[in-house]
């Protein structure tokens, strides 16, 4: 049998999305980054959403997502990306607004952005990557850095006498009353990245459905190069430790989700 | 229609934002500016033009909204006093680095720090210098009366949105809070989605099947793009210096003194001026209406003919450094003001340039 004769259409199983370019990511061989992107791309490709999407960049690890992403796409300032997306959800309100932000971002210098957004119940998703650490500017301690951790900042392990406690933002959100869907989910493994896609899609869908209320969708991921491991290495062992204070799982959802409003689906 | 009223300077800029089909409006409370918010929400504007008005947890994220909403093709504007402009600077240098169009408002009070609710002029080494980092622009108005606080609100969408460029209306606590009569401007409606997507193709609504996708960005990795950027961005400046220069000039023909003065400075200014003609003083008066760009030409024209310049300014002196720029020592310039929210008196500037002026002479 030759070659041609296997590549058919018929026999595809895999196909990468069309929202998704070619350039060479900018993320550590390993890093979940890549997956969750492209798992996001797959959710607005597969929703035929493209049209009416638009995204937000943060500063960190995914500052240069619009350069992968295929989409109309807004690059936030640091942490405010939760209020930009604000702007356009209320003078587009039946677009697709979504913000992609990593912990520093998020839930440290953003932290006021993302509680008044999620307390507003703005109808927007936002993915929040965890990997515990700020992973492009050397890493760094990050509001989530398990405690004991050792960083750049904190040498001698994250004290949370000085240093504070890792924050369960996540858990904090799902507290207003404006949240409607919560999620702690992670792409480690293929069955996780198909539960997390799934979350995604979801939370799209819960948009096209004019639900009000804020989605909020934490991935944790491995930073292999800041916790200086291998990648095989840290999946373990954010397996062993990172899973036990941040537990994967739903933690709010007031929807279930209608007929699938959207075509080709 | 357009209509007389008898309103607020804050209450006749956020009624023309609504009569301008202004999109949105993001702010958050800070006196001496909180009747733009107040009246807008009073009047609710989503029921008639659909204009969106929403009151943000900080300056921070009501500059950062403005940037979503200009960067996906809509008018948005905010206000705020001088504290809460400090806090926006980094929004600003961003908008101003994505090239978005958009309204600022800023009602001056004194300073530094929480300063005075007072009025002031004190901010303006901010406004036209800079304020947040990177080499940039605001294309800045400066409002005199109530009836310009509702003209330049329009004005300033207009530049904004012909030159891709963030618009700053300089105002201050006395011109915001005085009661003047206004004719307020025909209401203009919004612009339709349709008439979004043609006016800015450049905004993130969406991206088109078979187009490319539109990013909205200040970042530029490689040195040689940035420096690139820069430059393009210097080139719309020298456009608009060359363009969009507006001033008023009074009494100027004679003069042998010229004041030179925006804002509530050039209203107690004016008076000085009918004060000291009164006693056959020839003072007469430039006031800026745009401090960005500024009105280089018209003071170099002026200084070929004058004994000297007065700036008067409710600072310790800042405008006075551009004054000086433009006459480049062909007369004395000199500046007079009070600070933390003193307004200077029409008899104390008449003074003030009479004894100025024997020392032209």
């Amino acid at each position: 049998m030759n070659l041609e004769d296997i590549i058919k259409p018929e026999n595809c199983v895999f196909k990468k999305t069309e929202l998704l370019n070619d350039k060479p990511l900018s993320f550590c061989p390993g890093c979940g980054h890549g997956v969750v992107h492209r798992i996001t791309m797959e959710c607005v490709e597969e929703l035929g959403i493209m049209e009416d999407t638009i995204g937000i960049a943060p500063v960190g690890c995914a500052v240069l997502a619009y350069e992968f992403m295929e989409i109309d796409m807004q690059e936030a300032a640091h942490g405010r990306a939760p209020a930009v997306a604000t702007g356009i959800k209320r003078v587009w309100p039946k677009k697709y607004v979504f913000t992609y932000q990593g912990d520093g971002d998020l839930a440290a210098i953003g932290t006021a952005e993302t509680m008044h957004c999620c307390n507003r119940g703005e109808n927007i998703l936002i993915i929040f990557i965890n990997n515990g650490i700020y992973g492009m500017t050397g890493g760094q301690m990050a509001p989530t850095t398990l405690e004991g951790s050792k960083t750049a900042t904190c040498p001698y392990g994250r004290d949370t006498s000085t240093m504070g406690y890792p924050l369960k933002i996540t858990e904090l959100v799902a507290q207003l009353p404006g949240v409607r869907y919560v999620t702690r989910q992670s792409v480690h493994t293929p069955a996780a990245v198909r539960k997390a896609k799934a979350a995604i899609k979801k939370a799209l869908m819960l948009q096209a459905e004019g639900k009000q209320g804020t989605c909020f969708i934490e991935i944790c991921t491995n930073c292999n190069s800041g916790w200086k491991m291998s990648p095989v290495q840290a999946n373990k062992w954010m397996e062993e430790n990172t899973f036990k204070y941040y537990v994967p799982g739903d933690i709010k959802d007031e929807f279930k989700l209608l007929k699938n409003p959207i075509a080709n689906d | 229609m357009s209509e007389l009223k008898l309103m607020k300077g804050n209450e006749a800029l956020a009624e023309a934002a609504i009569r301008a089909g202004v999109d949105a409006y993001y702010g958050y409370p800070i006196t001496p500016q909180s009747e733009v918010m107040e009246y807008l929400m009073a009047a609710n504007p989503v029921k008639t033009t659909g204009m969106v008005v929403l009151q943000a947890e900080s300056e921070l994220a009501s500059i950062n909204m403005v940037y979503g909403a200009a960067g996906a093709g809509k008018m948005a504007m905010t206000s705020s006093s001088s504290p809460g402009i400090s806090l926006m600077q980094e929004g600003i240098s961003y908008i101003a680095g994505a090239e978005l169009p958009c309204v600022v408002v800023n009602v001056v009070r004194g300073g530094p720090g929480l300063g005075t609710i007072q009025p002031s002029q004190a901010d303006y080494f901010q406004t036209v210098k800079g304020g947040g980092h990177g080499d940039y622009k605001l294309i800045t108005l400066a409002p005199a009366s109530v009836q310009e606080m509702a003209d330049f609100l329009k004005l300033a969408f207009d530049l904004a949105f012909k030159y891709r460029n963030p618009a700053m209306i300089l105002s201050d606590g006395a011109i915001g809070q005085m009661m003047e009569k206004v004719e307020l401007f025909d209401p203009i409606p919004r612009r339709t989605d349709e008439q979004v997507y043609e006016q800015c193709p450049w905004a993130t609504t969406g991206r088109k099947r078979n187009t490319d996708k539109r990013v909205i960005t200040s970042l530029r990795l490689v040195a040689s793009v940035q420096e690139a950027f820069n430059q393009k961005l210097q080139n719309k400046y020298q456009v608009i210096q060359e363009n969009e220069v507006r001033c008023e000039m009074l009494n100027c023909d004679d003069a042998d003194l010229v004041i030179v003065a925006y804002g509530s400075s050039a209203r107690t200014s004016m008076k000085a001026v009918e004060l000291a003609r009164k006693d056959g003083v020839k003072l007469g008066i430039l006031r800026p209406q745009t401090l960005w760009p500024f009105p280089i030409k018209q003071i170099e024209a002026l200084a070929q003919k004058v004994k000297g310049f007065l700036t008067v300014e409710m600072s310790a002196g800042q405008m006075v450094e551009d004054v000086r720029l433009a006459v480049n020592g062909k007369v004395p310039v000199e500046h007079y003001g009070r600070m933390g929210g003193v307004i200077a008196s029409p008899a104390e500037i008449c003074e003030a340039a009479k004894s100025f002026l024997n020392k032209c002479k």
